[in-house]
C-alpha cells in the first residue's frame, strides 16, 4: 500500500473512526465470511493507480463521502427497513403499521391517498373514486389520531410521502405527538416536501413555484428550532427515474433540485449550516446493479462538492448526502409476478452496496394492485436476508476499487455535472421546469427505453421473452369501493362536533398571514389543525391566496 | 372520409403517473394518427368536452390509482349524454383482471394492461375504425 494512503488511514482511524466507535460500537468484535474468514472494516488500494485515490474516493465518513457517510456503515448499524404503506381508512392503515412493526420493520412510511396529497377533502367532487386507493385518507387531525393510535411517536421514526400540503400533515403529526405526551423536539421522521419533482415527474402539486418554495422555507426555519430531529425534505430522484429517466438524469435533476432549495433558503436569510444537515435524499434502485452502485457513490461525491464549494457549508453534516432508497416500481412486471422477487433482490443489493440509510422493497404483486400482507412480508424478508445472510454488510463499500465500478462512478459524475451546469445556465431548476426542458429530457429517455423493449433490443423476462400463458394470481388486495362514503361520513361528524367558530377564526388568521410573504405560516397551520380544520379547508385558504399551478404539457 | 383518425389520450383522476399515457400518445403520433394529449388530473367532464371539441374518434384513458371502475364508465356515460356515444373509449393502467368484465359491460371497448406492445393498440384502432384512413 502506498505510504500516502497508509498514513491517511492511520489518521482516519485516530479521528473520524474513533469518534464514531466511541459513541456507536460495531455490532460485533469480529466480522467473518460465511466460511469464517475474518473481514476487515475497510479495504484499500494496494497500489496507487492514478494517484487520486485520497481526493476522489477517500475514507468513509469523510469528505467527499464517496465510500459512505459513516465510517463503519452497516457494521455499526443496519439501514432502516421502512416499508411504504397505507390504504383505506386510518383504522386499516393503523393495523397494517402495527403488523409491520411486529414483523421487525424499524420505521414507518406513510402512503397517503391522492386527495390527501393534493389537498382535497374526501367529500370533494374531485376526490370521487380516489379515496383511500393509493394510500390512507386523512381529512383532519381526527384521522391522524386514529392512524397513530397505540404507536408511541417517541419510539418510531415516521416518513410521510407528502409534498404540496407537507406543512399541514407535519403540523398534524406534531399535535398528535403532543397529545401522546411526546414533545416536538423528540419526534423523528421525514416529510418528502419536494415540490420541484412534483412539477417534473410526480404530479401532486397544488400551488405555483414561488409560494411553494415559501412554504418549504417556512418548514426549514420552523423545524431548525422547534423540531430539530425532523428531516425537513426528502429530495427525490425516485419519481424522476420512475418517469423514465436514466440513472445520470436521476441524480443530476435531483441534485439540481437540491441546489434550488438551498439557494432559496439562503436567499431568505437562513444559515446554510442550520438547515442543510436535515436535508435528505431519496433514490431509486434499478436492475443494473453496478451502474446503480456507481450512481449512489457519484451522487454523494457531487453533493459534498456542491455544499462545500458552491454554498460554503462548514459543518460536515451539511455536506453528507443521506438517502432513502426504494426499489424500482417500474421494473416490476404484471407477467409472472414471482419473478419480481428476484428483481427486488438485485435492487436491494444495489441499494445496500451503494450505502443507503433506509430502504423500501417493493412487493411482487405491485404491478397488479396494492400489495397483500403476505407479499409485503416477502419484500421485508428480502431486506432481512441481505442484511443478515449475504455478508455484504461486513465491510464498508465492498465494491470500491473495482476498475469498472470506479470508472462508472467517474463517468456518471461527469455526465451529471454537465446537466447540473446546463440547468444553472438556464437560471436554475424552476426556469428549467417552466421551459419544459427537464420533462422533455426524461420523456425522451422513457421513449427510447420503451422502443427498445418493443423491438426486443431490451429483454424484459416474462414480457417480451420467456413468456407463458398465465392466469392472474388470486387474492389481490382490493380497497372497499364504499370507502368514499365512509370517509365522508366521518368528516361530517368532525365538522358537526368541532367548535366551528374557532375553526373559522384560525382559517381566517392563516389567510391573513399568507398575504405577507415574510410571515412563517407554520404556527398558523398548527392552530388551524388543532381546531380540527380539515386538510381541504386549509388548502383552499392557501389556494385562494397563492393560486394553483398548471402543468406545461410537453410531449 | 379520408382524414386522419383523431385520438384523445387522457388521464382522469388525480394520479400523476403519465409515463404510459405519454408513451402511447407519442407512439400513436409516430404511427400517423392525430393525437390530443390532455395532461394529468382531468375530470370525466373535461375529457368529454375535449373529445367533442376536438371531434375525436377514440378516447384512450390511462389511470394507475385504482379509480378506473368509477371514472372510466363515467366518461362513456357523459359521451352518450352528449350524443357522442359513437366515440370509442379504451383504457389502460394498473387494472386487475377481475375488473375487465365490469369495464367492458360499461362500454370500455378494450383495456390494455402493463406490458402490452403498441402494435396491439394500433391493431385495435385499425379494427374498430369507421371509414377513416390513417
Amino acid at each position: 500500500m502506498p505510504e500516502s494512503i497508509k498514513n491517511r488511514k492511520k489518521e482516519w482511524e485516530r479521528t473520524t473512526l474513533k469518534k464514531v466507535l466511541e459513541r456507536f460500537p460495531e455490532q460485533r468484535e469480529i466480522f467473518t465470511t460465511g466460511s469464517d474468514k475474518e473481514v476487515d472494516r475497510i479495504y484499500l488500494p494496494e497500489e496507487e493507480l492514478k494517484g487520486d485515490y485520497l481526493e476522489k474516493i477517500g475514507f468513509p465518513g469523510e469528505y467527499p463521502y464517496t465510500r459512505g457517510v459513516q465510517p463503519t456503515m452497516y457494521r455499526g448499524r443496519l439501514w432502516t427497513m421502512r416499508q411504504y404503506a397505507g390504504f383505506g381508512t386510518a383504522e386499516e392503515s393503523n393495523s397494517r403499521y402495527k403488523y409491520l412493526l411486529n414483523q421487525g420493520q424499524t420505521g414507518l412510511s406513510i402512503a397517503f391517498d391522492l386527495p390527501t396529497q393534493i389537498g382535497y377533502d374526501s367529500d370533494d367532487p374531485v376526490s370521487a373514486g380516489e379515496v383511500g386507493k393509493v394510500g390512507v385518507a386523512i381529512d383532519s387531525l381526527k384521522d391522524m389520531e386514529i392512524l397513530f393510535d397505540g404507536i408511541p411517536l417517541d419510539k418510531v421514526s415516521t416518513s410521510m410521502t407528502i409534498n404540496a400540503p407537507a406543512a399541514v400533515l407535519l403540523a398534524m403529526y406534531i399535535v398528535v405527538a403532543e397529545k401522546q405526551g411526546v414533545s416536538r423536539d423528540k419526534i423523528r421522521g421525514t416529510i418528502q416536501n419536494d415540490i420541484l419533482k412534483e412539477y417534473i415527474a410526480r404530479g401532486t402539486y397544488i400551488f405555483p413555484p414561488a409560494p411553494s418554495m415559501r412554504l418549504i422555507n417556512n418548514i426549514f426555519e420552523f423545524c431548525s428550532t422547534e423540531v430539530p430531529k425532523w428531516n425537513t425534505i426528502s429530495i427525490s430522484g425516485y419519481h424522476i427515474r420512475e418517469a423514465g429517466s436514466t440513472a445520470v438524469q436521476e441524480i443530476a435533476f435531483t441534485i439540481a433540485d437540491g441546489i434550488e432549495y438551498v439557494r432559496n433558503a439562503i436567499g431568505v436569510g437562513l444559515d446554510v449550516d442550520h438547515f442543510a444537515g436535515r436535508l435528505s435524499f431519496f433514490f431509486n434502485a434499478h436492475n443494473d446493479l453496478l451502474e446503480e452502485v456507481a450512481k449512489y457513490r457519484a451522487a454523494r461525491r457531487i453533493w459534498a462538492k456542491v455544499m462545500k464549494e458552491n454554498f460554503s457549508a462548514k459543518k460536515e453534516k451539511s455536506m453528507m448526502m443521506r438517502f432513502h432508497t426504494q426499489t424500482a416500481g417500474s421494473s416490476l412486471t404484471a407477467q409472472q409476478p414471482d419473478n419480481n422477487v428476484i428483481r427486488v433482490t438485485i435492487q436491494t443489493l444495489a441499494a445496500v452496496l451503494g450505502g443507503t440509510q433506509s430502504l423500501h422493497t417493493n412487493s411482487k404483486d405491485e404491478a397488479l394492485a396494492l400489495p397483500t400482507e403476505d407479499s409485503v412480508r416477502v419484500a421485508l424478508r428480502t431486506q432481512q436476508i441481505v442484511a443478515h445472510e449475504s455478508g455484504v454488510t461486513n465491510t464498508v463499500d465492498p465494491l470500491a476499487g473495482s476498475y469498472y465500478l470506479e470508472q462508472l462512478t467517474d463517468d456518471i459524475e461527469k455526465e451529471a455535472w454537465d446537466y447540473i451546469n446546463r440547468i444553472e445556465k438556464m437560471g436554475g431548476m424552476v426556469q428549467a421546469i417552466e421551459a419544459g426542458y427537464v420533462q422533455k429530457e426524461i420523456q425522451d429517455s422513457a421513449y427510447r427505453y420503451q422502443k427498445a423493449v418493443e423491438s426486443g433490443d431490451r429483454v424484459v423476462v416474462g414480457v417480451n421473452k420467456f413468456t407463458v400463458e398465465e392466469k392472474e394470481p388470486a387474492g389481490l388486495l382490493k380497497v372497499d369501493p364504499a370507502l368514499g362514503k365512509i370517509q365522508a361520513k366521518k368528516l361530517q361528524d368532525v365538522r358537526n362536533t368541532r367548535d366551528n367558530r374557532k375553526t373559522s377564526d384560525t382559517l381566517q388568521a392563516l389567510g391573513e398571514a399568507a398575504k405577507d410573504t415574510k410571515t412563517n405560516l407554520m404556527p398558523f397551520i398548527m392552530e388551524a389543525v388543532r381546531s380540527y380544520a380539515t386538510l381541504g379547508e386549509i388548502s383552499n385558504v392557501l389556494r385562494k391566496e397563492f393560486g394553483e399551478y398548471r402543468e406545461s404539457i410537453v410531449l | 372520409m379520408s382524414e386522419k383518425i383523431r385520438i384523445e389520450i387522457a388521464k382522469p383522476g388525480l394520479d400523476g403517473h403519465d409515463r404510459g399515457a405519454k408513451y402511447i400518445a407519442r407512439a400513436l403520433k409516430d404511427a400517423g394518427y392525430e393525437v390530443i394529449y390532455t395532461g394529468i388530473r382531468q375530470t370525466p367532464e373535461s375529457i368529454v368536452a375535449t373529445a367533442i371539441q376536438e371531434d375525436v374518434d377514440f378516447v384512450g384513458l390511462s389511470l394507475l390509482s385504482g379509480a378506473h371502475n368509477e371514472l372510466f364508465p363515467r366518461v362513456v356515460e357523459l359521451l352518450k349524454e352528449q350524443d357522442a356515444g359513437d366515440i370509442i373509449v379504451f383504457g389502460g393502467g394498473v387494472i386487475p383482471e377481475e375488473d375487465l368484465d365490469f369495464l367492458k359491460t360499461h362500454g370500455i371497448q378494450a383495456i390494455f394492461r402493463p406490458g402490452t406492445p403498441i402494435s396491439d393498440v394500433i391493431a385495435f384502432i385499425e379494427s374498430t375504425r369507421k371509414g377513416h384512413a390513417a
